[in-house]
């Protein structure tokens, strides 16, 4: 299916954003404050010549088809994305609807874990998802497996519904690697940590897919695999991820960036990275660009299949804006009391991602307690595991330091590696 | 079969090669496609092989370098066009962070063979950001391998090899030897001295005189003359700056007993600090003097008026050469050439 012509932007829906903090409490540049908003009852933006839709937060309609407590809204130009999902169609919609709603709950209850090994020493770092379930899940089970997902260090959600394991998930913060999974298993890049950096290298497999076409190695009428960046809102201040919108929107590359807007970069608030709401930036470079509600997992997914058939189809590429927050810390060593309020975090609270698609579930009868029962056991059983394989990861062996430096063979390197060994071997002898 | 080109048509002619050879071998940058390149390097190869496979791409060296990142993981084999050696800066993170780290971090599973073409070096009396040497600073880098060129035969061959190789490769080109002319024979590969070796241009027996790049013709030069004053040298083109073929280096150290490095770039923490280091460690009792580094001075590339006096040329190379035999300039001392080994007194 390809749209007759690409929106610039989607959405019959038009949604006001919750109220937020859009700036630092001290020392925040003079432009970021103009959007400060430290009265509740008052708009963001509110002081700001442009009026109250002014600032990174306010102004532009986002796509929601469930509302806060569950009520599903009809919108034809979206709901089309979601036959295979209604409710009233029987066993496999229903399935499909039950497994999004355990992807959700799995991948909280992994994080709770996660978060938890790392209390108990057991890991060095974690970066919480907590609160960004269904912009994650929503949006990776849109893809096909022969996509590419290149994603930053909190896509925990992605890598599960991709195919990585649990244990998979912890291997890097355990520092027993830098990388948890084979990126061509499960097509997914290892976690970037450099702010920005894999939304080029999502456009340069697109790229890729475009030679393959015109090799005869991919066949353009089973619809192109496509490239999948996922960016947060700090990225999108970086010069690669900037460059990366350059790159797809000339080339018309088949790539879709999915920014998970949470609000935060660690304690820079979106209003720093932008004066306008993210989504706008796409009109910019010439590609359509769609802003979702990212705690609403029917409207992720909605929005993902949609901007993915137009890349399937010679559409190039789409921004997704998913709005969503981020309900922990930036990572277990972060302390987000110190850069913002808690009631904003009570408020986001209220639009809790899981509870209000099992609100949905259990109004349109897909879920009951045992259903909700059983997912819960799934859960549990997927954090044991992680538990477990965590705990019995083990050090890798010191010389596999030297393994894959270099794909071919390197004299320099084993000389190093051949000193080294014999310094180690020193020990043993001295041992003996 | 041999040729004679220029050594931008021997890179061309290693381009073209690979990518008949390969069709997942694609050439992308700035102005390479309908221009040919600034050098017109890829002159010829977008009407020959389409413009998605030798690609213009937008002004932004991160994008070139990140977008051929991505390229790579899907397969294919990007030779990137850096078109001037001080824009590389830009895509600094991408080539330090991304491409050298890939294979490590991925253990194994995720190759990059990217090639990165990069002109280098002064003398050609260039505007600001145009005459750079920044080979160390790649070459402190593990998982890149960096190679500078000095002649068309390696332009071709070396050129051919780097794309072969499933590791990147930082490929200097010497952009004041782009027109230099030479024969260039069309050796097989695998008939092919590999790329990291380390290459004697010259045979001598009282100083090694190890250079790269653009610096090698000044090298040979400076050899011809000192061999009219009695000084036989030895000049070794390094060639492979990572790895470095410390071999075939020291071979040459411990017949000379005297080692003299040159490069463009500044002398602190430059790659003849590498080279002397590692020859004053593994050929500590044949060396009869400390070794003697002749290099660009510790500055911002100079405006082009001045950039005679930054840049190592004949004299300031021979003045090495003096300097390592204990002899200076002002008062040569005779019979320079080296006297049979003392090895047992050098040893003491």
């Amino acid at each position: 299916m390809v749209p007759s012509e690409p929106a610039v932007r989607t959405g019959s829906t038009v949604e006001t954003l919750p109220k937020q903090h859009d700036g630092h409490r001290a020392d925040t540049p003079r432009d970021a404050r103009a959007d400060r908003n430290d009265d509740p009852t008052t708009p963001a933006g509110a002081d700001d010549p442009r009026g109250p839709e002014a600032g990174a937060s306010e102004g532009a309609p986002v796509v929601r088809l469930l509302d806060e407590d569950g009520t599903r809204r009809p919108d034809p130009e979206h709901d089309r994305w979601l036959d295979d999902l209604d409710p009233g169609a029987g066993g496999p919609a229903r399935e499909g609807l039950l497994r999004l709603y355990e992807d959700m709950v799995v991948a909280r209850r992994l994080d709770a874990e996660a978060t938890a090994l790392q209390r108990q020493g057991e890991l060095a770092l974690w970066p919480p998802l907590l609160g960004q379930e269904a912009a994650q899940v929503g949006s990776a089970r849109a893809l096909r497996p022969d996509d590419f997902v290149f994603s930053s260090y909190r896509e925990h959600a992605v890598a599960s519904v991709r195919g990585a394991e649990p244990v998979d998930l912890v291997r890097v913060w355990r520092g027993v690697t830098v990388c948890g999974w084979d990126p061509y298993a499960i097509g997914m890049a290892s976690p970037q940590v450099i702010i920005g950096a894999q939304a080029l290298h999502a456009t340069g497999w697109a790229m890729g897919v475009q030679l393959d076409v015109d090799a005869g190695r991919v066949d353009p009428a089973g619809g192109l695999p496509v490239g999948v960046a996922y960016v947060g809102d700090g990225a999108m201040s970086q010069g690669d991820v900037n460059e990366a919108f350059v790159f797809a929107s000339t080339y018309r590359s088949p790539v879709v960036f999915v920014c998970q807007n949470n609000q935060w970069a660690i304690s820079e608030p979106v209003a720093l990275q932008s004066r306008v709401p993210l989504v706008e930036r796409a009109r910019g470079f010439g590609m359509p660009g769609v802003r979702v509600d990212g705690n609403d997992v029917l409207a992720v997914l909605a929005v993902t299949r949609a901007a993915l058939d137009r890349s399937r189809h010679d559409g190039g590429p789409t921004l997704v804006e998913a709005v969503t927050y981020r309900m922990g810390p930036h990572t277990t060593a972060d302390d987000p009391t110190r850069y913002r309020d808690a009631a904003e975090v009570e408020a986001w609270k209220g639009r809790d991602p899981v509870a209000r698609f099992e609100a949905y579930l259990r109004g349109v009868g897909v879920l009951d307690d045992a259903g909700a029962e059983r997912v819960r056991a799934a859960a549990d059983s997927a954090a044991a595991a992680l538990r477990a394989g965590c705990v019995a990861l083990e050090d890798p062996p010191p010389l596999s330091l030297f393994d894959h430096v270099y794909a071919e063979p390197h004299a320099a390197l084993a000389r190093e590696r051949a000193d080294y060994a014999r310094y180690l071997a020193s020990f043993e002898e001295e041992g003996r | 079969m041999t040729t004679t080109l220029t050594l931008a048509k021997a890179l061309g002619a290693g381009l073209r090669r690979a990518m008949t050879d390969d069709d997942r071998v694609v050439v992308m940058g700035e102005d390479v496609g309908r221009l040919g390149g600034v050098y017109r390097v890829t002159d010829g190869l977008q009407a020959e092989f389409g413009p998605r496979r030798v690609l213009d791409t937008p002004l932004a060296e991160s994008g070139i370098i990140g977008t051929a990142v991505g390229l790579a993981v899907r397969g294919y084999r990007p030779v990137c066009e850096i078109q001037f050696d001080g824009f590389v800066f830009v895509a600094f993170d991408q080539i330090v962070s991304q491409l050298a780290k890939m294979h490590a971090r991925t253990a194994g599973r995720v190759r990059l063979p990217i090639t990165i073409r990069v002109p280098v070096g002064g003398g050609i009396g260039a505007a600001e950001h145009h005459s750079e040497s920044p080979e160390a600073l790649f070459a402190h880098v593990a998982g890149l391998r960096v190679v500078s060129v000095s002649n068309p035969q390696d332009a071709y061959t070396v050129l051919r090899q780097a794309i072969a190789c499933d590791d990147p490769v930082v490929f200097f080109e010497p952009k004041r030897r782009y027109h230099a002319k030479a024969e260039v024979e069309d050796l097989p590969l695998a008939l092919a001295t590999p790329m990291d070796r380390a290459h004697v241009v010259r045979e001598g027996r009282d100083v090694t005189l190890v250079t790269w790049g653009g610096l090698v013709v000044t090298a040979l030069d400076a050899a011809v003359a000192a061999s009219d004053d009695g000084v036989s040298v030895e000049v070794v083109d390094l060639q492979s700056l990572s790895p470095m073929d410390h071999e075939t280096v020291a071979a040459s150290v411990r017949r000379t007993g005297h080692l003299v490095v040159a490069h463009e770039a500044p002398r602190h923490a430059g790659l003849g600090a590498e080279v002397a280091a590692t020859m004053t460690d593994r050929c500590f009792e044949y060396l009869e003097a400390a070794p003697v580094r002749v290099t660009g001075h510790g500055m911002p590339y100079p405006p082009a008026r001045l950039e005679s006096h930054y840049l190592p040329d004949l004299d300031r190379i021979l003045d090495g050469v003096d300097r390592v035999l204990g002899r200076t300039t002002a008062d040569p001392a005779p019979g320079a050439s080296r006297p049979e080994p003392a090895r047992a007194e050098a040893v003491r």
